[in-house]
């Protein structure tokens, strides 16, 4: 443990640790612009220089380890000297377009200008000028605002895992390019935007829209994906501007996907903002008590056995609670939340939890990827995997189809026969499990959704189960949603009860007569064709499939403008947060659900939010546990008789997320995200092969 | 004036035969089995005791830089820096072309100091004969059983590769040489941590220039104190100096260290043009250093620390003369544009500072400027100086420290004639 001198601050640090580190924590700033904690060490600003005493010359801090007896100096008169000048050198081209520039009030240079900087120039000479380099349809470039600090090349290459974006040239006429003027395919390409400590690159669907200090900040959590990515969202008036990260070293660091993060002009647009009631075939606007009136009529008529309730991906908690505790009271037992039909749950909640969590992939040492691409279903955890994998004494094996993950893997085999392969020892890889230290599962959601998910299920814990995968230290089986509602649901019980009807069984029955009233909480992911002349209502916020085929529309509120409950894959239970209110006559879901239970004449027991959370939390005590992991331990047993169905299928594994950037109704509503499926295409399989 | 008997580069101008038979002929691969036999200490201590100082310009003691090699299993590596690219510079590229096998021998020997089983010579890209003259050289080698498995029949197993660069001046840094040699854009690192101890491919490395290891065998052939002997205290031996520019017979030449720059010029190359008088200045040891005016080089002495002395420096000894014919400023600023075109672009104070500093330098040698720009000028270096990762930067702002230092009259001048409206002749330049 160095211990040293810091501004005669005395501090200890642990070995290994960097000098600007040990500044910081003595309590002593130091300005930078291409160090960042996340990244490797460039060095190459040189504005984190430090007066170390016996060195001759100024230390860059970020590069140096700290050592034991140093004396720095960080607000000598030689440090303040080469600040100045750096900043000065920095600035002499940089075009000083803060006017007119995105990044103007949140920029490193213009802040540090302030506070490190001198008040002229005294350079007289003409400025560099830069072409514009291409990034795609979301990073807008102004490259002579560049200050090569290459945050943005260290990135991509280190945590997006895509090698597209490096330097040409040399001395002052080194640029930042992609070379071949392609867009950055990857998934999490605007998270170099927040990187960039100028405005060489912004956010180009935002672009020229707001100024930082106009914005109302709320922090919430994402739902595009089932990471539970925590969010912060602008917003300025009622209007929700743009969504950035915050940093939450358990779930997503502090990156966020391209879809959590552009998602935003989907929520201006397909608005569902005033209840709608199917007239002579055509839907009219209508009031909320004709709307009501119109349900309340069906489900008078209706019997109970003859009622399905299907939740979609991006319902809260709260208004699955409501649902489910109506149901109850009318005596449906056909609710389901697994649009998808993955079978998963009720066998126990380590069963479908992603139990190493996602901070623990830093502690496995070999993992097996059972039907799931995650680069596309959780990209955000597929940088977590790729930040192991370039640790080292990594393997990687997968089964299910073949896709470029952006890390080397073992391609073992297409479906259920290779799993049941390495069930019966017949493959190396299971070696591989057996010997690592600390072995990790994933099963997707392309494994579980087959006719044999069950059987799959059962081969993943049998795995887990023969390489020791889960321990009292160590529970290494895990299941990747793409919902974000899923675990929520599985966790409340939104599932068939006694007798019940599944989705799949649901569908069949409508097209059939046998079910003549379906509730779809913002489901749009199943085939609507197959409803047949049942009677449709559609609580959700964007007009999508659903509301397309819906007889009674309820307009609900997106994420962004309700307080809402939602459980990531990992079982963390976290809330999101109201940033605006909802569009027009919309209202937050759980309160239209528990009007309408009012109309119903089934009137649910809470009144309020709190009332509704704390039923939920008496009932499952995991939900007063907030922003973290209560770990699940009850894993089934797998016998013999649950592997029987596994069978030889050799065809591959489904891939649920056909369209990365088209995955549920907000962003098929939005402009920048049909942009983005455009420019990537549907599913680019397989580019790296 | 060096003996020829004392001289360790006899076939310097390739009036002999380069190839293994003549290096035989003079001398090279004489008991090279027995030298190895001697061991790694032997070696290093005796290149300690000769006094060798780094030849490619910043003059670290050789001995000391080889036993920072850690003794340990690990793969260690001997990179050998032929990346000569310095102006004024071409010593390193007659040893390839004349005598290869001095070199190949080296990187054996200094090889068996350090335990690197492999080394790798890093050919400037421009060197396309000497690469392929070397490269024969060491096929020779090779052939005869001199280095490979068992080289020389010591018992010592050694392989030796040339690799070419793709001609820029930077990649003569030594990390920036690593960094090229792995593939990578030839960008100097950081350090710590050092070569010696994470260098290629993270293995222990050390980078030596091609002087430094050519002079090793016959260091340990003829012995630490014949070396040591020859030149001054602290600043031992011989050393080639190229001396270009205003003179009458620009050359190569072997010297003794410590020679007067007087002597050098007059004896080996045929004088300064018009005379001694008609001297206006002297780059000492390459474009990197503070030139020095003639009433300085009158006495000069061409060692490390006499010229140190000065504020300017041996560098690699490239002596570049300038006559009073020379437009000092436009020298200057040519050189400055070598540096902003050199320049890596990694790190801010050299990526902006040299393109800076070359602007106003072209200023400044039309006279288009403020007299108070030269003292901007001046800190303007003096910020570069000193802040950046590699050595570049001060490359790059030692020359206009050394110009503002001994020619500020001259420059003021030029600013006044042009404030007067004189036409200002910007002068034949040296450099070009």
């Amino acid at each position: 443990m160095p211990k040293l001198v810091v501004d005669g601050v005395e501090v200890e640090v642990e070995p290994g640790t960097t000098l600007i580190q040990a500044c910081e924590a003595a309590g002593s700033e130091i300005p930078r612009f291409c160090y960042h904690e996340r990244l490797s060490i460039a060095g190459n600003c040189r504005m984190c220089l430090v007066e170390v005493e016996k060195s001759p010359k100024p230390v860059a801090s970020c590069a140096m380890p700290a050592g034991e007896g140093m004396v720095v100096h960080t607000n000598s008169p030689l440090v303040k000297r080469a600040r100045e000048g750096v900043m000065e050198f920095l600035l002499i081209n940089h075009p000083l377009d803060c006017p007119i520039c995105d990044q103007g009030g949140e920029c490193d240079l213009q802040d540090q200008s302030m506070a490190y900087g001198v008040d002229g120039s005294r350079f007289h000479e003409n400025k560099r000028a830069v072409e514009e380099k291409y990034m795609g349809p979301l990073v807008k470039t102004v490259m002579t605002r560049c200050i090569h600090c290459t945050r943005c090349i260290r990135f991509t290459t280190e945590v997006a895992g895509i090698s597209e974006l490096g330097a040409i040239g040399r001395g002052e006429d080194m640029e930042i390019t992609t070379y071949l003027e392609k867009a950055l395919s990857s998934e999490l390409s605007a998270n170099v935007v927040d990187l960039c400590p100028v405005g060489a690159l912004t956010f180009r669907p935002t672009a020229f829209s707001a100024r930082p200090w106009e914005y109302k900040k709320t922090e919430s959590i994402d739902v595009m994906d089932a990471v539970g990515s925590n969010i912060r969202v602008d917003s300025r008036g009622a209007e929700v501007m743009r969504i950035l990260p915050r940093t939450n070293d358990d779930v997503n660091e502090e990156w966020i996907s391209d879809k959590t993060r552009f998602v935003v002009d989907g929520l201006k647009t397909q608005r569902l903002d005033t209840p709608y009631v199917r007239e002579n075939g055509k839907l009219r606007a209508a009031t909320w008590d004709e709307a009501f009136a119109a349900i309340a009529a069906k489900v008078k008529a209706a019997k109970p056995e003859r009622m399905a309730a299907i939740a979609g991906d991006l319902a809260c908690a709260e208004s699955m609670k409501a649902l489910k505790d109506l149901f109850d009271k009318l005596g449906s037992a056909n609710i389901d939340c697994r649009q998808d039909g993955a079978k998963i749950g009720g066998k126990g909640r380590a069963a479908y939890l992603f139990n190493s969590t996602i901070a623990g992939i830093e502690s496995a040492d070999a993992l097996l990827i059972v039907g799931s691409d995650p680069r596309k279903e959780a990209p955000v955890l597929n940088a977590r995997i790729l930040k192991r994998w370039n640790q080292g004494h990594f393997r990687v094996g997968l089964v299910g189809e073949k896709r470029d993950l952006t890390y080397p893997y073992d391609y073992l085999g297409a479906g259920a026969s290779t799993l049941g392969d390495l069930v019966a020892g017949k493959h190396d890889f299971l070696e591989v499990l057996k010997g690592a230290k600390n072995p990790m599962i994933i099963v997707g959601q392309g494994a579980l959704t087959q006719k044999n998910g069950a059987a799959i299920l059962a081969a993943a814990l049998k795995i887990a189960e023969l390489a020791n995968a889960v321990r009292e230290d160590w529970n290494g089986f895990n299941v990747l949603h793409t919902a974000a509602s899923r675990v929520a649901g599985l966790d409340l019980g939104f599932l068939p009860g006694e007798g019940g009807r599944d989705v799949e069984a649901i569908l069949e029955g409508a097209s059939k007569g046998d079910v003549d009233f379906v509730y779809l909480l913002g489901a749009d992911e199943i085939d609507t064709a197959r409803l047949g002349s049942a009677f449709v209502v559609y609580q959700g916020s964007h007009g999508d499939m659903g509301a397309h085929r819906a007889d009674v529309i309820l307009p609900g509120a997106a994420y962004t403008e309700k307080n809402g409950t939602y459980v990531n894959t990992e079982g963390r239970v976290q809330f999101g947060r109201r940033a605006i209110f909802p569009m027009g006559e919309a209202r937050e879901d759980w309160t239209i659900i528990r009007a309408l239970s009012a109309v119903l004449g089934q009137t649910l027991p809470y009144d309020s939010l709190n009332a509704l959370r704390d039923a939920m939390a008496a009932a499952l005590p995991h939900f007063d546990a907030v922003d973290m992991i209560v770990p699940a331990h009850d894993l089934p047993s797998v016998s013999d008789a649950d592997l029987a169905a596994l069978g030889d299928d050799t065809s591959p594994f489904a891939v649920p997320v056909k369209d990365f950037y088209l995955t549920n109704p907000v962003a098929r509503a939005s402009r920048v995200m049909a942009l983005c499926s455009a420019e990537f295409g549907a599913a680019p399989a397989q580019a790296a092969e | 004036m060096l003996d020829d008997k004392d001289r360790i580069f006899t076939n310097l101008y390739g009036l002999d035969d380069w190839r293994l038979a003549g290096a035989r002929r003079r001398g090279d691969w004489d008991g090279t089995a027995e030298l190895i036999a001697r061991g790694r200490d032997w070696i290093i201590d005796e290149m300690k005791k000769s006094g060798l100082r780094g030849r490619g310009g910043a003059g670290f003691p050789t001995g000391l830089k080889w036993s920072f090699m850690p003794k340990d299993d690990r793969q260690h590596y001997l990179v050998v820096n032929a990346d000569e690219s310095e102006p004024g510079t071409c010593k390193d590229r007659e040893i390839m072309r004349h005598d290869p096998h001095k070199l190949i021998e080296g990187c054996l020997l200094a090889s068996v100091a350090m335990g690197a089983s492999a080394c790798y010579i890093y050919v400037r890209g421009e060197f396309i004969r000497e690469r392929e003259q070397l490269q024969a050289a060491v096929d020779e080698a090779y052939d005869a059983g001199l280095i490979g498995k068992n080289a020389c029949g010591s018992g010592y197993d050694f392989d030796l590769y040339v690799h070419h660069g793709a001609g820029a001046y930077i990649c003569g840094e030594e990390t920036a040489l690593l960094e090229s040699l792995e593939g990578k854009k030839g960008m100097p690192r950081m350090k710590p941590p050092f070569p010696a101890n994470c260098g290629l491919y993270g293995a222990p490395t050390t980078v030596a220039n091609v002087e430094s290891v050519s002079v090793a065998p016959t260091i340990l052939r003829r012995g630490a104190s014949w070396f040591a002997g020859l030149g001054r205290p602290n600043n031992t031996g011989t050393k080639l100096f190229c001396i270009s520019g205003h003179v009458n017979n620009p050359c190569n030449v072997e010297e003794e260290m410590g020679i007067p720059l007087r002597e050098l010029i007059e004896r080996h190359a045929g004088g300064v043009r018009g005379g001694w008088d008609n001297l206006l200045a002297v780059i000492p040891g390459g474009s990197s250093v503070h030139c020095l005016p003639k009433y300085i080089c009158d006495d000069m002495l061409m060692d490390f620390d006499s010229l140190r002395a000065v504020q300017s420096g041996l560098g690699t000894a490239a002596v570049i003369v300038m006559d009073k014919s020379t437009d000092i400023i436009k020298a200057i600023a040519r050189i400055s544009y070598f540096y902003k075109h050199e320049s890596c672009g990694q790190c801010t104070p050299c990526r902006e500072g040299t393109g800076w500093m070359w602007r106003v330098m072209e200023r400044l040698a039309k006279g288009e400027a403020e007299v108070e720009e030269i003292d901007m000028l001046l800190d303007v270096t003096k910020r570069v100086e000193g802040h950046t990762i590699c050595a570049l930067g001060d490359a790059a702002a030692w020359p206009i420290q050394g110009l503002i230092k001994h020619f500020r009259p001259v420059i003021e001048e030029r600013i006044a004639m042009q404030k007067r409206g004189a036409t200002v002749a910007v002068g034949a330049v040296a450099a070009e």
